[in-house]
């Protein structure tokens, strides 16, 4: 499998490691599927290109105008991938966007505890804990104390709603806009927001600490 | 679309646990909430999962639960809540 003359290969270079068992059942499935002519390699090639170029800053983004625009808040609660269209970003192939928005009142934290469904058309990845089973099993039974681990104290007048995404839905969270930042401009406001205030286990970055 | 249940409406979890691909988890089968709102119509996962169609379409709903409901020893607020999106044939009125 691992020769040096590229002629035959289906799949992109090997990684500086020995391939783990999941890597080498990727690579087996991939070249099957080029050899027998349903997928080319450039097709997938980039069809992970795509996957990479999506970023929490897209979310960040989103979530900016959001903050400036209550109109386009308005729409992006009603109907997410409509409203995220209008940025000019696509979603990829995640079925249906619904956002959740965290005001003084109420928290919302986002899991699947069956696997990792994520908002991945829209952030890409989710980052590695999100799909730990630590993570899935404990953030439902103990939201509060899960949420101190990141370094997040809620309090206990707030009400926390964690939502489990077992279906088509890919939740995103609007974190509530830190107070100080009346004056900031759209593009400003987008770098407060961060991946975990996305997914809802830390707040938007207070000004200050940028 | 044709649908059983409406926002605010009171259902039950079906319990079971069949040998095969499903999409709701056990620690709300059982568990009584309300309808937080429908969705919409989505292709059957419990079909999809082999292969078929998917079809016909399940009406999908997220349902709330107060933790307490869920937990015995829930340790948060009283107000804190769970979420949860699951397929109308595993929703029966409570």
């Amino acid at each position: 499998m691992h020769d040096d003359s590229h002629d035959d290969r289906h799949v992109p270079p090997a990684p500086d490691h020995d391939p783990t068992d999941f890597e080498k059942r990727v690579e087996a499935v991939q070249a099957l599927l080029v050899e027998k002519g349903i997928l080319t390699a450039d097709e997938v090639r980039r069809a992970v290109e795509e996957m990479d170029s999506r970023t929490p800053a897209q979310g960040a983004r989103v979530v900016a105008r959001a903050w400036v625009d209550p109109a386009f808040k308005a729409r992006l609660l009603a109907d997410a991938k409509a409203a995220i269209s209008e940025l000019g970003i696509t979603v990829g192939f995640d079925a249906t966007i619904v956002a959740a928005e965290n005001t003084e009142r109420v928290h919302h934290v986002v899991v699947c505890t069956l696997c990792s469904c994520y908002p991945r058309g829209l952030l890409g990845y989710p980052p590695d804990w999100y799909k730990s089973l630590n993570y899935r099993s404990r953030v439902v039974v103990d939201p509060r104390g899960v949420l101190k681990e990141f370094g997040l104290v809620l309090d206990p007048n707030v009400e926390v709603r964690v939502l489990d995404s077992t279906a088509d839905m890919r939740y995103l969270v609007i974190p509530a806009r830190p107070s100080g930042t009346e004056q900031m401009g759209e593009e400003e406001l987008a770098s407060l927001v961060t991946r975990d205030s996305l997914i809802g286990v830390a707040e938007a970055r207070p000004p200050a600490m940028r | 679309m044709m649908s059983r249940f409406r926002a605010g409406d009171r259902v039950r979890v079906r319990v079971g646990s069949p040998p095969r691909h499903v999409r709701t988890p056990c620690y709300v089968q059982g568990k009584i909430g309300r309808v937080e709102r429908l969705h919409g119509a989505y292709r059957n996962p419990e079909s999809l999962a082999y292969g078929g169609d998917g079809l016909p379409r399940q009406a999908l709903y997220l349902v709330r639960f107060p933790q307490s409901e869920l937990w015995a020893k829930y340790a948060g607020s009283a107000r804190d809540q769970l979420l949860i999106d699951i397929y109308e044939h595993w929703l029966e009125p409570a």
